[in-house]
């Protein structure tokens, strides 16, 4: 079959860009994490870095125990939008700044990632920017958290 | 020691191809626990109009970050990995990343800064297919702590 340049296929998104206003929230979810989890992450990304698995190392270098991956929070947290339009396609660009880890503690509830987003801004094109909030414990762990996403 | 300021601008050898493989695409999935067909199935995928599987918005970050292997690992640079940690991340999609693509990514220094003994380095990955397109931009902001006081 032919390969049609993504951007010339049809919009798909199950949200239609007139039905949204800047302020508009997306369903809020929680990512619960353990350890299973990071060991789990770690082979599918090909990211060993014990700070996410050895609880002896990562104390060694300061962490107050075993932290989730970086990339493991930025990709539950686009999960709020890729959830909401139904097409991880539809995702233009997508930012993160990674302010405080995620502290997994080695016991029977690890941790919980708690997400939120709303629309931001109003784009050309179908666009509209999403503004993130990702907590753990209370605190934010992404700052910056921003998706440029294509509905319908 | 701060970074050589003359690095910022350069650009590294292309990469050998990545072959995105549908297995490795649900094995991320799992990972990640999210369930959207999209990524499992061709035909769920093929409704959503792509020509096939198409991979989490974050899974091509593996290909970027080791072609960026390239960039912390030179000696000339001489970043000292030990004490890096990432400060940001972000992509630019021209479109997603699907199974079967075969892609090379392409590592440019574009920022150096030196703040408060912290060294902050700037690396963007352009990500082509085999046809030579623009798949998607990755930006990795790394940040290396500075070395405690002797």
């Amino acid at each position: 079959m032919t390969h049609p340049t993504d951007q010339t296929l049809p919009p798909t998104a199950k949200i239609a860009y007139s039905d949204v206003e800047v302020g508009t929230e997306l369903p809020s979810r929680s990512f619960p994490v353990d350890r299973a989890t990071l060991v789990r992450y770690a082979g599918a990304s090909g990211d060993f870095n014990p700070i996410h698995w050895n609880e002896r190392f990562a104390k060694e270098v300061g962490l107050p125990d075993v932290i989730a991956h970086g990339m493991f929070t930025m990709a539950e947290a686009i999960r709020v939008v890729t959830d909401w339009t139904g097409d991880p396609g539809a995702v233009v660009e997508y930012g993160v700044r990674f302010t405080r880890p995620v502290v997994v503690p080695n016991d029977d509830q690890g941790a919980v990632i708690e997400v939120s987003g709303k629309v931001a801004a109003k784009l050309d094109d179908n666009t509209v920017r999403v503004d993130l909030t990702a907590t753990s414990g209370g605190q934010k762990v992404l700052g910056m958290s921003r998706a440029v996403v294509r509905l319908g | 020691m701060a970074l050589d300021q003359s690095f910022v601008g350069r650009t590294y050898p292309p990469t050998a191809p990545y072959e995105v493989g549908r297995e490795k695409i649900r094995e991320f999935a799992e990972a990640v626990g999210d369930a959207n067909p999209v990524y499992v199935d061709t035909e769920a995928a093929k409704a959503l109009g792509h020509p096939d599987v198409i991979a989490p918005p974050t899974f091509v970050f593996s290909i970027t970050f080791k072609a960026a292997g390239q960039v912390i690992q030179d000696p000339q640079l001489g970043l000292d990995y030990s004490r890096v940690v990432h400060g940001d991340q972000k992509f630019a999609y021209a479109r997603p990343v699907r199974a079967g693509d075969r892609l090379t990514v392409t590592s440019t220094i574009e920022a150096i800064k030196s703040m408060a003994g912290n060294d902050i380095l700037d690396i963007r990955g352009e990500v082509h297919d085999e046809a030579g397109e623009r798949v998607v931009t990755a930006w990795t902001k790394l940040v290396a702590r500075a070395a405690e006081e002797a």
